[in-house]
């Protein structure tokens, strides 16, 4: 028996083989993942052969290019949209805007990281290796529209970032915090994958044009009703949105400070650009209650939590359940209206957090020992630039103008009132007030609070100073000139909903 | 001159900014940064002169605009221009600023690099609000004040100065919220931010849902003016935050931040919502006149100056809502004259009281007595100040109150009887609180030698006093610029009477 036999008999199987090596555009249209994994396995390579004490730099500047090559690669994949391996990948403006954040997010992580593993006396050279592989993940979830391969990314991202909670191994929170998110995540994952399941038997596909033509002809009945609702379950987890949200305080006050960073930002871009995918891609049926409920919830529950929390890392975990709920709400407005103000919404919000961790991480100090709001008092006057930075990112979490996160506010907002969703913008308006007070209440601390204990702060090393510097560039340019950013979330939305197939112009 | 004149407005709104950023990068020298925000503050003012000077006064409408495209979606525009009214509430922000900055010389000698970033870029977004024409623009100033404000309370105020400045944001970003809200929703309707686009689709019913929207809309930015004014019953952030702030924040506070709030009466409720206006007129001039007296009741009683002059803000910003919602030209002209008269006035008496407690620590009127004969150029100053604050004819206090009673007595005459009564009162309070401090013996030991006047706090009191003079020998040089924009308000309200003043 030949091969050519064997094949004979694969179309009757429906199995979409082709067995001639795919195009070289192919593999451009996967670069930025390529160059990620690439990059990953040699941080792993050269891992062992360097010395014990001082391997971190070269290895995170090892991680730093790799990170940079693949974000100029970006650049070469936006060239080529299109589909590629028989339509398991697509690449159009939505996945070239997710693919270039959570990279960028990556980037400025490494850099957050770089001396503050020295610092933590972490030693182990797979952490930068993992953080790759997680973004590897990450950007693969944006472009893959294939059920099946979205969520092996899901699990490349996610299995990384379960050991990444875990590396600050000295410190039994930290491995709580592994656990804790392994298992729950884990859990989550299957819902996820059940629900793939369920969608499969409703449609008889996992390729979402092939599910949304499946769900537009009619006739549903139950099974996509059950598989949305479970595949939400499983998403939800990851953004951290209620009520599936209960691990993210604990999770957050354990893992190391850059890698919640990394965790609250990059996976949750990353599962945002899946639901979105999903939801508006396939028109799936019954999303609209849950996600409405799921975003009152979140800003809830979320900034409820926050306002008693004395620990900057748990609060900011449940201000990150909050913004979820924010980002939420753009989703339950009408997606010709919504997605453009969540994509820019993840990017906003990227920024202030991955900024706001940055300083959290180098403000912690050796075993993250301060991190109580208490440590923070008096900051104003022992370090005013990086009490200054912190408020920055504060005045951008509360929506503060002339930062990134007024403008994503206000465009959510925007969406929410037009879809005529008054109900939603009434708890929306009313929550960003009350979450103004616990930021506030940092703000507070560090400029009008005598310090009362002795917590030494030290100068911002360089590669931490750029990771600030980057992240409040970000923030301020997404708050002064939020048009091209705009610009380009409202055209791949429009793709998105209209001709999801058809080609793109990227440039402009 | 054509090419200035469409980069005016942003030039002095800006500069300010630029010059707060820069001081960024001034070494912590603290006598550099001071200079340096004096003379930035300095040209700031000298820079927007030219706005009154090359106004057209009769011209209507608005003037040195500029309209760019910030965002294209949604529809941003960068639209400034000014008219009659914002013109010189523009000059009087940049009036007051320098005089802080001299103010705080040596009462701020902790963090000063902070302290004068916080102060100009507090100026800039006070301007940014008097000259923003696109909604959108406006609330973004509008929200930016907020920030420095609470700073400047909770950094270097005294007392409960972190209490205060948490209650002041709140207030304010609670309130402007339902503001926020309240654009969002005329932007859904019309498709635009933009200021004079929305008046003229409001205007031609072009707005879908209006009807029954309006009232809910005009509420929502009503609140968020009233928080600011602030009026009677939302006023209660107002005396803490006063009492705490250090001098130039109280200065700023009571000079320009509070004209905010009913700047936006003016122009906004007013301007987008003449219906509704006319139909809650009755209820917001009972409670002007409830802030008028009870403001002034509060202060006869106030044992502390600063809550003094404080709560005498409450009693005069509700002239200035008793004026605007008189619908009257005589009540608008006198309005946006007391906006500015209040400004000159209590922003003086914020800084004699700032003089005082540097050099003894306490606002307690109790704790002076005599103070005249250590401190004759001081008691003269405060006494200029105290009677520009009373409405004594001849001085600024009189022309703005003048003429608001007389538009209260065209619209009510009850009205107008009981805000006289204000004028009265307050007329009581601050002689009483005078007299208690300048005159007779001197009462504590360690007052009879404390120093008079420095050259620097003349330098920062005489424009105060000369400007209260000047406002009220010629008031007509301020009216005959704000009584055409008063006129195009009006021009949309059913019963307007005579003119009264004008050219």
């Amino acid at each position: 028996m030949t091969i050519t036999s064997i094949l004979h008999f694969l179309p009757a199987l429906q199995l979409p083989l082709a067995i001639q090596a795919p195009p070289v555009e192919d593999y451009l249209r996967i670069l930025p993942e390529l160059i990620l994994s690439i990059f990953g396995m040699i941080v792993m390579v050269v891992d062992p052969l360097l010395d014990e004490e001082s391997h971190h730099k070269p290895l995170g500047a090892i991680a730093l290019i790799g990170t940079l090559a693949a974000l100029a690669s970006t650049f070469l994949m936006a060239g080529h949209p299109g589909t590629a391996f028989t339509g398991m990948v697509r690449v159009d403006s939505f996945s070239v805007f997710f693919h270039v954040l959570v990279i960028a997010i990556a980037a400025v992580v490494i850099l957050s990281s770089y001396e503050y593993m020295a610092v933590q006396r972490i030693r182990a050279g797979e952490y930068y290796g993992l953080i790759l592989f997680c973004t590897v993940g990450m950007a693969l979830m944006s472009s893959a529209v294939e059920l099946v391969l979205i969520f092996i990314a899901l699990e490349i991202s996610s299995i990384s970032s379960y050991v990444l909670a875990g590396f600050r191994r000295r410190d039994a929170a930290s491995s709580e915090s592994s656990l804790k998110y392994f298992l729950l995540g884990s859990f989550a994952t299957a819902f996820f994958l059940y629900g793939v399941a369920l969608m499969f038997g409703a449609t008889g596909s996992t390729n979402i044009s092939a599910i949304r033509e499946s769900l537009t002809a009619g006739h549903h009945d139950l099974l996509p009703y059950v598989a949305s609702a479970l595949m939400f379950i499983g998403l939800g987890f990851k953004v951290a949105s209620a009520p599936f949200h209960v691990w993210t305080p604990d999770v957050y006050e354990g893992a190391p400070a850059p890698v919640v960073g990394l965790m609250s930002t990059g996976p949750k871009a990353a599962a945002f650009a899946v639901l979105l995918r999903v939801l508006i891609e396939t028109k799936a049926p019954g999303w609209f209650w849950l996600v409405w409920v799921s975003a009152a919830l979140s800003m809830t529950l979320g900034n409820l939590g926050a306002l008693v929390q004395s620990n900057v890392k748990r609060m900011l975990a449940y201000s990150s359940i909050a913004h979820a709920g924010y980002l939420l709400a753009a989703f339950a407005a009408n997606p010709d209206l919504g997605t453009s103000p969540a994509m820019f919404y993840t990017a906003a919000y990227a920024a202030m957090n991955v900024g706001a961790f940055a300083v959290v991480s180098h403000f912690a100090n050796v075993g993250e020992k301060y991190v109580t709001l208490e440590d923070y008092a008096g900051l104003g006057k022992k370090s005013p630039v990086l009490a200054a930075t912190f408020t920055f990112f504060l005045m951008s979490l509360i929506g503060i103008p002339i930062t990134g996160g007024f403008f994503a506010k206000f465009y959510v907002l925007n969406a929410v009132l037009k879809s005529g969703l008054n109900g939603l913008a009434i708890i929306l308006v009313i929550n960003s007030a009350l979450g103004a007070y616990y930021y506030l209440r940092i703000i507070v601390m560090m400029y009008m609070q005598e310090s009362r204990s002795e917590v030494p702060v030290t100068a911002v090393p360089p590669a931490a100073s750029l990771a600030i510097a980057t992240c409040i560039l970000a923030t301020l340019y997404l708050g002064v000139f939020p048009g091209r950013v705009l610009d380009f979330t409202t055209q791949s939305a429009r793709q998105l909903a209209h001709d999801p197939v058809t080609t793109l112009s990227l440039r402009q | 001159m054509e090419s200035l004149h469409s980069i005016i407005l942003t030039l002095v709104t800006f500069l300010p900014a630029i010059g707060g950023v820069l001081i960024l990068l001034i070494p912590r020298r603290d006598r550099d940064i001071k200079v340096f925000a004096l003379v930035i503050s300095l040209l700031a003012f000298v820079a927007s002169l030219h706005l009154p000077v090359h106004l057209h006064r009769n011209q209507p409408g608005f003037q040195f605009e500029i309209d760019n495209v910030w965002v294209t979606s949604p529809n941003i525009h960068y639209h400034m221009g000014i008219d009659g009214i914002s013109v010189w509430l523009i000059v009087l922000t940049t009036f007051l600023t320098p005089l802080c900055v001299l103010i705080s010389w040596t009462s701020v000698h902790d963090r000063v690099k902070e302290f004068f970033i916080l102060l100009l870029l507090l100026e800039t977004a006070l301007i940014g609000v008097f000259t923003a024409l696109d909604l959108f623009l406006f609330y973004f100033f509008w929200e930016a004040t907020l920030i420095p404000m609470a700073l400047l309370i909770g950094m270097y105020g005294h007392g409960r100065k972190v209490y205060a400045a948490v209650k002041y944001f709140l207030f304010t970003m609670i309130a402007s919220v339902f503001m926020l809200a309240a654009i969002i929703w005329l932007y859904a309707k019309t498709g635009s931010f933009d200021f004079t686009v929305i008046q003229t689709a409001i205007h031609n019913g072009a707005v879908p849902g209006f009807a029954s929207a309006s009232l809910w809309l005009f509420l929502g930015f009503f609140v968020a003016f009233a928080v600011k004014v602030p009026l009677f019953p939302l006023h209660t952030w107002l005396p803490d935050a006063h009492v705490e702030a250090p001098t130039a924040g109280s200065v700023l506070l009571a000079g320009v931040l509070l004209k905010m709030g009913t700047y936006g009466l003016l122009r906004f409720n007013l301007g987008l919502f003449p219906e509704q206006a006319h139909r809650n007129a009755p209820w917001i001039m009972i409670l002007a006149l409830i802030g008028i007296i009870y403001g002034a009741l509060v202060s006869l009683v106030q044992p502390n100056m600063k809550k003094l002059i404080a709560y005498s803000s409450v009693s005069h910003l509700g002239f200035v809502v008793l004026g605007i919602f008189s619908f009257t030209t005589a009540g608008l002209n006198g309005a946006v004259f007391v906006m500015l008269a209040h400004g000159v006035a209590t922003g003086g008496l914020f800084m004699l009281a700032g003089i005082l407690y540097e050099r003894r620590h306490t606002y307690l009127i109790s704790d002076f007595g005599g103070l005249a004969t250590p401190m004759p150029q001081y008691a003269m100053f405060f006494l200029i100040t105290v009677l520009a604050s009373v409405g004594l004819p001849l001085m600024n206090g009189f022309i703005g109150e003048f003429l608001v009673l007389s538009g209260a007595f065209q619209a009510r005459p009850i009205y107008g009887i009981l805000a006289a009564t204000g004028v009265i009162w307050s007329a009581g309070y601050l002689l009483w609180m005078y007299q208690r401090v300048f005159y007779g013996q001197v009462t504590h030991d360690v007052n009879k030698t404390l120093p008079d006047l420095n050259l620097r706090e003349k330098t920062a009191l005489a424009p105060i006093a000369v400007a209260a003079l000047v406002m009220g020998v010629a008031p007509l040089v301020w009216l005959a610029a704000i009584d055409p924009a008063v006129q195009a308000t009006l021009a949309s309200f059913p019963q307007t009477l005579a003119k009264v003043v004008g050219q």
